[in-house]
């Protein structure tokens, strides 16, 4: 059933629907691929695509992990603005940076835990598990910033938003890094296949050995720590943590990215490089939305047509009839 | 026999405290207050400013925070009814369903008065409603943008505050009334920020590269003061001057807005006051004391803001309400 070789790889329906939007975009807006060089960075569309994109794929990497386990986290948002709001507190406080930066992703990983130990140990359902650091995380990040929006001028958060590395916005290349290691971990090691077995069947990757509790308190964790990431980018681009609005929603995001990203809620086969693609092609139809002229009444219908229309095309049913046309055409002699 | 005895005792004490009490304004007069929460700054700013308030006039002010629930306010405003409260200050959180425990206010002869937000109940269940006008905010900054620009042909792009909410709507259709006498000034592109300054950044980053890196745009409008900020910063990334090269006007007066305008970014604002309890506790002194029956809907300044009027100063005036 699984097909390896690259061409199949590349004529996977996300890469069709990423470049069909792009395509979209750039009949919408004909300058959509322009990109200059300015203030010593590269500037243009589709540098924003990747850029606004990265807090999302950088949850979706963790999210990835957390779903092939037939998991979810519904918490990410909310420990964004955690993050966010611990860093941009202690700085403005006189902490050096490095060590808010460091309490903000310890804190990204505190939570993470929590949620791990909720499933794993109390054996609570995941979307549940994660519901309660969902709702009381925001209360959490909001009683850290008393309620306002905590500005600051620290130059390293700063950076981490909006800086840029070789042209690159920050937070492109911090995406880039995550999804580089995060592949090369899980499919340079066993660590891949474990995930995998424990998201087909608990027991079963129990029986033979698998030590499950470890491997979810693991990806929990480490979809904590993503989050804390992205709490820190949002927090930097803004120069300010806003613990109301900071990943609101954006635990969905990274739901559907990872689901555009072909992986299977009921867990198990996951493709971590695919999920950020997913990212993409969301972020490619908010920043098309944007620059299209709708008038905004129209978003979400026009956004919710489109991911329809990605869903289907992934559908097992789409797959068959594509699968069935390809092979009727190969039969017809020329 | 007995009630009408009763109500005489009552009508006589009432007449004489209103004549012992004229001379004394609200002092010693106890107000309950039904917040909604702390939803935002602009809430905790209102919130702290109502209590700065009545301490000034003496009043002993009950405050309750609702956490946004109605249930909750419903509860503390019979808790001031069963404590005997002389008024009450409700910022309701939704729009229906106060009729029943308005009635039971009404009944206690304890007058109500509505903060900022409107309800959908009879009009007689309350005093009156203190609240600001959204349309003439957004006519505010129009007409201000007219005036600046003078004959000069200005494009605006406007980011809009949450779709379908009645600030959004009515900042929208203010702002249009305020222009709509300038055949110079037009609207180009309009898109929801939601509020907040990342999404402001983020729309505005989409304006600029659709209008040729923002050589297009004369200036900018944002339904509130966050959005703006977050728009300054994406104006500054593009390489021009909030400003200078983009005119920046928003609506809601938060201290980053001035801290905006002292360092240039910034040109104006219109103030959505958190002093929404001061025209509140003059109504009800003049309705206690005097038996004044104020009007129903009590409208709040609109006031504009520019880096003349001491940006620095209104920005260390605010910064200690909470915004």
């Amino acid at each position: 059933m699984r097909r390896s070789n690259l061409k199949a790889h590349l004529l996977r329906p996300q890469f069709a629907a990423l470049a069909a939007v792009l395509f979209i975009n750039w009949l919408l807006f004909p300058g959509f691929f322009a990109i200059t060089w300015q203030d010593g960075r590269f500037f243009g569309s589709v540098i924003d695509v990747l850029n606004r994109g990265a807090p999302v794929a950088i949850l979706a990497i963790g999210m990835t992990a957390v779903i092939a386990t037939r998991g979810v986290d519904l918490s990410v948002g909310a420990v964004m603005a955690i993050s966010g709001a611990v860093a941009a507190v202690m700085v403005s406080d006189g902490t050096p940076a490095v060590v808010a930066v460091a309490v903000a992703l310890s804190a990204g990983l505190v939570c993470g835990l929590w949620n791990g130990v909720l499933v794993t140990y109390l054996d609570i359902q995941p979307i549940i598990a994660t519901l309660v650091l969902m709702v009381a995380g925001r209360g959490l990040a909001q009683l850290v910033t008393e309620g306002s929006i905590v500005t600051f001028a620290d130059p390293l958060l700063i950076y981490i938003g909006t800086g840029s590395l070789l042209g690159l916005p920050m937070p492109v290349v911090i995406a880039a890094v995550l999804m580089l290691l995060a592949t090369l971990a899980v499919r340079r090691t066993a660590l891949g296949l474990l995930i995998e077995a424990v998201g087909v069947n608990r027991s079963a990757a129990r029986f033979a050995g698998i030590s499950s509790r470890l491997l979810l308190l693991l990806v929990y964790t480490f979809a904590g720590f993503c989050a804390a990431i992205s709490g820190l980018i949002v927090a930097g681009d803004i120069r300010g943590a806003d613990a109301n609005n900071a990943g609101l929603w954006m635990e969905l995001d990274a739901i559907l990215a990872v689901v555009i990203g072909g992986t299977s809620l009921l867990g198990g086969r996951f493709s971590i490089p695919m999920s950020v693609v997913g990212a993409l092609i969301i972020q490619a139809m908010n920043t098309g939305i944007l620059i299209s002229g709708f008038s905004p009444q129209f978003n979400l219908v026009v956004k919710s047509a489109v991911i329809i229309l990605i869903l289907v095309l992934q559908s097992p049913m789409a797959a068959q009839w594509i699968a069935r046309r390809t092979t009727a055409a190969e039969r017809t002699p020329r | 026999m007995k009630i009408i005895k009763k109500l005489a005792l009552v009508a006589g004490i009432g007449a004489l405290l209103s004549t012992t009490a004229h001379a004394e304004g609200l002092t010693g007069k106890i107000i309950g207050f039904s917040q909604i929460g702390s939803e935002s700054g602009w809430r905790a700013a209102e919130t702290s400013v109502t209590k700065a308030e009545a301490e000034k006039l003496g009043i002993d002010l009950k405050f309750a925070d609702a956490q946004q629930k109605q249930e909750n306010q419903i509860k503390a405003i019979r808790g001031f009814i069963a404590q005997g409260v002389d008024a009450i200050l409700v910022a309701p959180v939704v729009a229906t369903g106060w009729e029943e425990v308005l009635t039971e206010a009404k009944e206690a002869n304890i007058p109500v008065v509505l903060l900022d937000r409107g309800i959908e109940a009879p009009e007689d269940l309350y005093l009156t409603s203190v609240a600001s006008d959204q349309v003439k905010e957004g006519r505010v900054a129009g007409e201000w943008l007219v005036g600046q620009v003078g004959d000069k042909e200005c494009k605006v792009v406007e980011l809009q505050g949450t779709v379908g909410s009645s600030p959004a709507i009515n900042r929208k259709q203010g702002f249009e009334e305020g222009i709509a006498g300038a055949a110079n000034v037009s609207i180009i592109r309009s898109q929801t920020g939601d509020f907040t300054r990342s999404k402001g950044k983020e729309v505005m980053e989409g304006f600029l590269k659709a209008e040729g890196g923002g050589a297009g745009i004369c200036a900018v409008y944002a339904h509130n003061d966050d959005m703006a900020v977050g728009a300054i910063q994406a104006i500054k990334d593009a390489g021009l001057k909030p400003g200078t090269d983009i005119l920046v006007v928003s609506i809601d007066a938060v201290p980053d807005i001035f801290a905006a305008m002292v360092a240039g970014e910034a040109n104006a604002t219109v103030e959505l006051t958190p002093n929404m309890a001061g025209p509140a506790f003059a109504a009800l002194d003049a309705y206690l004391n005097a038996g004044t029956v104020p009007e129903k809907f009590i409208i709040t300044e609109s006031k504009l803001y520019t880096p003349a009027d001491d940006p620095q100063g209104e920005y260390d005036r605010r910064k200690g309400l909470g915004y």
